[in-house]
């Protein structure tokens, strides 16, 4: 079996090889359109990540309130993000949502997978996140409420730069997943990169070449986000705990 | 829009929902046990300290943990046909597809299992006069598994819940069946949030038992 990479230069309308590999606005390459889709891969997990890391972390504080109801609410959120797959809540989101709601019909396709992704993503944030805290000395909340601060002060100015610093690792590998579970988009018709791969070996018959490129692309971006998060791990690192600080 | 559920009634489950019940189950049961048997084989090459064991297994590993799980769907029912030359069954593909990958989020759980027993295990297994392999069998792994058991079992409700991705090939899984239920009956919207809730009531009731388990289970130290 040989390898034919040449299809990517290939006119996707016309299927004629193009000159410069990137085709013309009429006649765009395969190239083209999987860079173009690699862009839909990221700005789904990254708009993704924004939501997840959002909610994530309001619902991972509130489970460690005393306030028993704000406690139900965080776990109640995290149980019920946490036990539909993925591809389930991209449907009910990008399917049922708009039916149910009409108001919801405005919103672009794209923003509701971005939701669906980054709610699931959420609940598993929520439970670095209360584990942060609890990680830390009881003591911590302790002292901030007897210097005076309030909670959410306490919150604000005690526990939460400790905690956040110490659960930049586990949500590195979460900011990876969301890249691989980003591929889950395909099955609402999302431009993505593994869309791309369906289709595009469905119409060349070139399947092992653009799974391959497809491949190295997740590769890639999943090893940037992990440079990128080790790179901020370095800089906010607390010294003197185990995970090498200074 | 009003919404009807009179179409979900026992004729649709066992016409529909039972038979992709019964596949999601079967690949999540046969995965399990393919992907902890590898998985756990996979630790041990790891951990053996001979290279042209440990770098094979780490980069096999690190491979499947860096490639979306629908790709790799999409590469096997891609590929098996090529190297049998004859035509897979998306289901049967399925299977192949899920062990080898839930193998290496497997075998890293194992990994930890056995790396957080203290190393005075290994050497009193030795010092025993068993072999490597022995010490493994008899003192290590017995160790590791029950620590891990909730881990292994809350990696395989991730698993089931990951089942539903097999529609990337068409298979036919407990989500294709409430799919075609809901195409058959014009009822999708409702057909979704029957699964949806289905999915969260079996979930949910398999980690509140992992809970249950991992209270009952733990090791006092």
């Amino acid at each position: 079996m040989s390898l034919a990479f040449q299809v990517f230069c290939q006119g996707i309308a016309s299927g004629a090889s193009t000159n410069d590999c990137f085709g013309t606005g009429s006649d765009p390459s395969y190239l083209r359109w999987m860079i173009s889709a690699w862009g839909w891969t990221l700005a789904v997990a990254l708009l993704s990540l924004i939501v997840a890391l959002t909610f994530g972390s309001v619902m991972g504080v509130l489970r460690t309130t005393p306030n028993r109801a704000l406690v139900w609410i965080g776990s109640a959120w995290t149980e019920l993000f946490r036990n539909i797959p993925l591809l389930v809540q991209v449907f009910v989101w990008y399917l049922v949502l708009p039916e149910v709601f009409s108001f919801l019909k405005v919103v672009p396709g794209f923003l509701m997978v971005v939701m669906a992704l980054g709610f699931f993503t959420s609940a598993r944030i929520a439970e670095q996140v209360r584990a942060g805290i609890q990680s830390l000395p009881r003591g911590q909340r302790s002292a901030g409420l007897a210097m005076g601060f309030t909670l959410p002060q306490t919150y604000r100015y005690v526990l939460l730069p400790m905690a956040l610093r110490i659960v930049i690792p586990p949500l590195t590998s979460e900011s990876m997943n969301i890249i691989k579970n980003s591929s889950v988009a395909f099955a609402v018709s999302i431009a993505e990169l593994t869309m791309f791969a369906m289709q595009a070996q469905e119409e060349t018959s070139r399947g092992v070449e653009i799974y391959l490129a497809v491949t190295l692309l997740y590769f890639a971006s999943a090893f940037t986000i992990n440079r990128m998060a080790r790179f901020l791990e370095g800089q906010l690192q607390v010294p003197g705990m185990i995970g090498g600080g200074k | 829009m009003e919404l009807d559920f009179s179409f979900f009634d026992g004729a649709a489950i066992s016409s529909f929902i039972a038979k992709g019940m019964l596949f999601s189950v079967q690949l999540t049961l046969m995965s399990m046990v393919g992907g902890v048997v590898l998985g756990t084989l996979l630790a041990l090459m790891r951990l053996s300290g001979r290279s042209w064991l440990a770098v094979p297994a780490a980069a096999y590993i690190n491979t499947m943990r860096s490639v979306p799980l629908v790709m790799m769907i999409l590469w096997f029912f891609l590929l098996i046909p090529l190297v049998l030359g004859r035509p897979m069954g998306a289901e049967l593909s399925a299977i192949v597809t899920f062990t080898l990958f839930e193998a290496a989020y497997y075998s890293e759980i194992m990994r930890a299992g056995i790396q957080s027993l203290p190393r005075g295990q290994i050497f009193a297994g030795h010092a025993m006069g068993m072999t490597y392999l022995q010490t493994m069998r008899f003192v290590v792994l017995p160790q590791a598994f029950r620590n891990m058991l909730p881990v292994l079992l809350t990696q395989t409700i991730v698993l089931f819940q990951d089942t539903s991705l097999v529609y990337a090939i068409g298979a036919y899984d407990l989500l294709k069946g409430f799919e075609v239920l809901g195409k058959n009956f014009n009822r999708p919207i409702e057909s979704y949030l029957v699964a949806a809730l289905i999915y969260f009531a079996i979930c949910l009731s398999l980690s509140m038992l992992v809970k249950r388990l991992q209270a009952r289970i733990a090791i006092i130290r």
